[in-house]
């Protein structure tokens, strides 16, 4: 049983109860998405060259996590927030990419990055 | 054996260099976590003695292991940590993993654009190549030519992905069982699995290609 099968199996033996924030995910896998295009200071685990790009949600990844990068600069992170395997075409990440137009980059990103679009 | 030349070539003894700007901060870090008693200086040798145990061959045996028994593969697939834990391998990092499985369509490639996360508890410690800047700049922009350097020639009409490890997951290569296998026991097949068909730089080894322990 995957974790959302657990999580609706209990929805039905439960159903009044309210989740937490962020324990449910906000995307789901087939969402279009965007990474954010922002640049604060210091070391993020989001790569410069996924910023600003087009993607699709693959997959969400369970368990839902601390956002480390909070943690990483001493600032607690509050509620836990889930991860992504993100799906982006290396066309869209690099223009005049050379290889075959099916080629893609898969990579893992934190909620707080993503944007609809 | 070595020639009256080479005996009295001057080898360096570790440890006569200049310690680098990152071993002298490594050194204070750890020292002060000691002294601090946050951490036991024994864990530290702990730990190295967990690493030592993990290498390609454990890796080698997981692949052999899904290539033989489709039931064990599909719950590899489906949950990696899980269920090799089930088996006995314990994760000490925070990661999960995903395996990822080759075949006529899609060739799987895991790099760590940052800096040189890998799947440590089965495959040990990353190559220096893995680790170095050429391989994670290029792996993501070209990876048919990163391919090609390495002897895999991937054809256009097979889909190239590349998983970039970045924070929480850790990625291993399922690759093709090879023709010609049929009659193999899952040792001989482990035989045929090298680190880097399990990166994705290049495929399982032919029958008769097996590498050398």
């Amino acid at each position: 049983m995957t974790m959302m099968e657990k999580s609706r199996a209990i929805e039905s033996v439960w159903p009044d109860i309210v989740k937490a924030e962020g324990a449910e995910p906000s995307f789901q896998a087939g969402d279009e998405i965007k990474i954010s295009m922002r640049f604060p200071v210091g070391h993020y685990r989001v790569p410069t060259y996924i910023r600003g790009k087009h993607g699709r949600v693959e997959a969400v990844v369970e368990p839902a996590a601390i956002n480390n990068e909070d943690e990483g600069f001493g600032r607690n992170a509050g509620v836990k927030r889930h991860y992504y395997r993100i799906a982006i075409p290396l066309c869209e990440l690099w223009p005049g990419y050379a290889g075959a137009k099916n080629d893609g980059l898969r990579i893992e990103v934190f909620e707080t990055w993503l944007e609809r679009s | 054996m070595s020639t009256h030349a080479q005996a009295h070539t001057p080898v360096p003894d570790a440890g006569d260099a200049m310690p680098s700007y990152y071993e002298i901060m490594e050194t204070a870090v750890r020292e002060l976590l000691v002294e601090k008693e946050l951490i036991g200086a024994g864990e530290i040798r702990q730990m190295l003695e967990v690493m030592d145990t993990r290498t390609p061959a454990l890796g080698s045996k997981i692949v052999a292991r899904a290539w033989v028994d489709p039931e064990f593969r599909t719950r590899l697939l489906a949950n990696g940590r899980a269920t090799l834990e089930e088996l006995g391998i314990d994760f000490f990092e925070n990661t999960q993993l995903i395996v990822l499985e080759n075949t006529d369509k899609v060739h799987n490639l895991v790099v760590c654009t940052l800096c040189s996360c890998y799947p440590r508890e089965i495959l040990g410690l990353p190559p220096d190549w893995y680790k170095m800047k050429p391989y994670r700049a290029r792996a993501v922009k070209e990876p048919r030519a990163v391919l090609a350097e390495f002897g895999t020639v991937i054809p256009d009409d097979v889909e190239i992905r590349v998983s970039d490890s970045t924070s929480m997951i850790r990625f291993l290569v399922l690759p093709e069982r090879p023709e010609g296998t049929e009659n193999f026991t899952e040792e001989q097949l482990a035989a045929l699995v090298t680190r880097d068909a399990m990166i994705g730089v290049v495929k399982a080894s032919a029958p008769g290609k097996e590498k050398s322990r």
